[in-house]
């Protein structure tokens, strides 16, 4: 069966420095959905862009259901939906009009199209928005009626860019029970998120990219696995006090502490058990922790158990020791799987 | 989703990306169209926008047939002829900005992703942003010839050569657009796409016959002034609209190319500079719209 989305060693420059992309590989299977998870500016956009024919790669090839962007790009944008980071709509227009300006594009008969668009209307709640001028929209209804548009001419692959980023908890429920439903009736889509709870609750297989390059990938229960399942957060009175504490609970859990400042940070499978074994531990060496808290895994917490390091700290130093121009290009490695 | 539209087409099949009627050509115009007709939406949901870029065009005409004009001596006609083609030469010239801001906010809104990522004609975006304009501009000539009836200008050849100075300004208007629509798709936002806009539009309105005869300017300037195409085609929509002398003369005589014929060189200069900015620019632009890394 054909892929619905295949990357191979794609490489993307801007500039002669700006390396989004540095040789990123990954493939979709048909049907699924797949998260494409990194912090701001590790290149996830630049991979939809690629695969949505919005940009070129420099490198590298990118296939949709089997057809190369870059050869056949007017197939390709035939078959892929797109809803890329801002929602996408004119505000000037209605709802309605917007939905029926991107069917057009998309050369649907008029017919077809006010079919379709009343019944993404309606499946959106936006029914009774629908001949509003989308100013007059929330940020929320924004979003779903962009999601909407990137559905019009049924795309048998469907790209979301963070489709939920700035939107309410509740809104956020709806746009995953939405994807949810999507992909019930076969449509793959490629989502990329910031929030590791989002991959986790649709994402059958991810990737995790950092600087242009893949540094995880698999399935959230593997990644999870690699990193424990909750985190212990203790907060210390001071800075020699933290590294007492993160020397004594050592003996916890096979992976190290971590300490950031004041603050000793414990990657746990097993929480409740490893808090009071935690505490026990840090009473007897006379330590009391000003703060405690446990919490789930954050997309950061992945990050610091791949790398070493905090997400945007770790950019900001790549960003610096970035090789120049005629620098040679790293082939992608796979991080654990 | 609700079951009725459940069925996904396999690709090729008519209800996507392919033509269920007419080919490539008819996809593009279809596309046009699309875009034209959203752009004029636009238009008629911002009302006041319209209203408010017509106010200065407005302030010019009075400015310059009231305050300044008394000053400007044009022996033989009164100021008011010789003004008021300048002045629709330099609203359309200044509403072109309108293009290069539009395109910047559909860049700054996502909206030129999501198009690119549309099976639709490379050109349509452009296209119906232009076109779009070029129905603003109609709706503004017929106001702006309101405005000049109301300070006196009066048409000194007749209503057919006045209408065709309206589609000389429209056709150089239309060109300007597809050179402004490479600014817009330059800029970082439509603020600056404003700003980035201005200073090509000032010199070349300024620095030209628009306002005053030539002669008063010095040599050098004067130079420049004869020659860019605001000059070329505020002469030539002078000659169609006012009938006036031909001070400004720098090409050979039309009429000698085509003897007795209705148009006389400067005409001719006017549109053979609108379709160069045309031919050159909107290719030029087209290609920044592919381009376009975000």
């Amino acid at each position: 069966m054909t892929l619905a989305i295949e990357l191979e060693d794609l490489h993307k420059t801007f500039g002669h420095t700006v390396r989004a992309l540095d040789g990123v590989s990954f493939s979709v299977e048909p049907g699924t959905i797949f998260g494409l998870l990194g912090p701001n500016g590790a290149g996830k956009t630049t991979a939809v862009r690629i695969l949505t024919t919005v940009l070129e790669p420099d490198s590298g090839v990118a296939r949709v259901l089997g057809h190369d962007v870059t050869s056949e790009p007017g197939v390709v944008r035939s078959l892929i939906g797109l809803a890329g980071q801002f929602a996408a709509v004119d505000e000037n227009l209605t709802g309605a009009e917007n939905l029926s300006m991107v069917g057009r594009l998309n050369h649907m008969s008029k017919t077809q199209l006010k079919e379709r668009s009343s019944s993404l209307l309606e499946q959106f709640g936006l029914t009774d928005a629908a001949n509003r001028p989308t100013k007059t929209y929330s940020g929320g209804m924004r979003r779903r009626l962009d999601v909407a548009a990137s559905l019009v001419a049924h795309p048998r692959v469907l790209f979301l860019d963070e489709p939920t980023t700035g939107l309410d908890p509740a809104s956020r429920v709806d746009v995953w029970t939405m994807i949810e439903s999507l992909v019930a009736e076969g449509t793959t889509v490629l989502l990329t998120t910031q929030y590791l709870e989002e991959a986790d609750r649709l994402a059958e297989h991810l990737v995790v990219i950092n600087h242009g390059k893949v540094i995880a990938a698999g399935t959230p229960a593997t990644l999870k696995a690699n990193m424990g399942v909750t985190v212990l957060d203790l907060g210390l009175e001071d800075e020699r006090t933290a590294l007492r504490a993160a020397e004594a609970l050592r003996t916890v859990n096979e992976k190290a502490p971590l300490v950031y400042g004041r603050t000793v940070e414990v990657n746990v499978n097993d929480g409740p058990r490893i808090v009071t074994e935690a505490l026990r531990i840090l009473e007897a060496e006379g330590i009391a922790p000003t703060t405690l808290a446990l919490r789930e895994p954050s997309l950061d917490d992945v990050f610091l158990s791949l790398t070493g390091h905090r997400a945007e700290a770790e950019l900001a130093e790549g960003v610096e020791s970035l090789p120049g121009p005629g620098g040679h290009r790293q082939r992608h490695r796979r991080g654990r799987n | 989703m609700s079951a009725t539209t459940t069925k996904i087409p396999t690709p090729g099949s008519p209800a996507v990306g392919s033509s269920p009627s007419g080919g490539r050509l008819y996809w593009a115009i279809a596309d046009m169209w699309t875009m034209t007709k959203r752009n004029l939406i636009g238009y008629t949901r911002v009302p006041e926008a319209v209203f408010f870029s017509s106010v200065q065009p407005i302030m010019f005409v009075l400015l310059f047939r009231y305050v300044f004009g008394g000053a400007i001596p044009t022996p033989g006609y009164h100021y008011v002829q010789f003004l008021m083609p300048g002045i629709f030469v330099q609203t359309v010239a200044f509403g072109s900005i309108g293009t290069s801001i539009g395109l910047a906010e559909d860049l700054q809104k996502g909206l030129i992703e999501r198009f690119r990522a549309l099976p639709m004609s490379r050109w349509a975006v452009l296209a119906g942003r232009t076109t779009a304009d070029l129905f603003r501009n109609l709706f503004v000539m017929a106001l702006m010839t309101a405005v000049g009836y109301a300070v006196g200008y009066r048409i000194g050849t007749n209503v057919g050569e006045y209408l065709a100075g309206i589609l000389l300004l429209l056709l150089f208007a239309y060109a300007l657009s597809w050179g402004f629509a490479f600014v817009g798709l330059s800029a970082p936002n439509s603020e600056t796409a404003q700003l980035m806009s201005f200073p090509v539009l000032f010199p070349l309105t300024f620095a030209s016959s628009a306002f005053v005869p030539l002669q008063t300017m010095p040599g050098w300037l004067q130079g420049f002034a004869k020659h860019q195409p605001v000059s070329v085609v505020c002469n030539a929509a002078r000659d169609l609209m006012s009938g006036l002398p031909k001070p400004d003369l720098v090409f050979p005589p039309f009429t000698s190319i085509v003897s007795n014929g209705p148009m006389n060189s400067t005409v001719f200069w006017a549109i053979v500079w609108s379709l160069g900015i045309l031919a050159v620019l909107a290719p030029v632009s087209v290609r920044r719209y592919r381009r376009r890394a975000f």
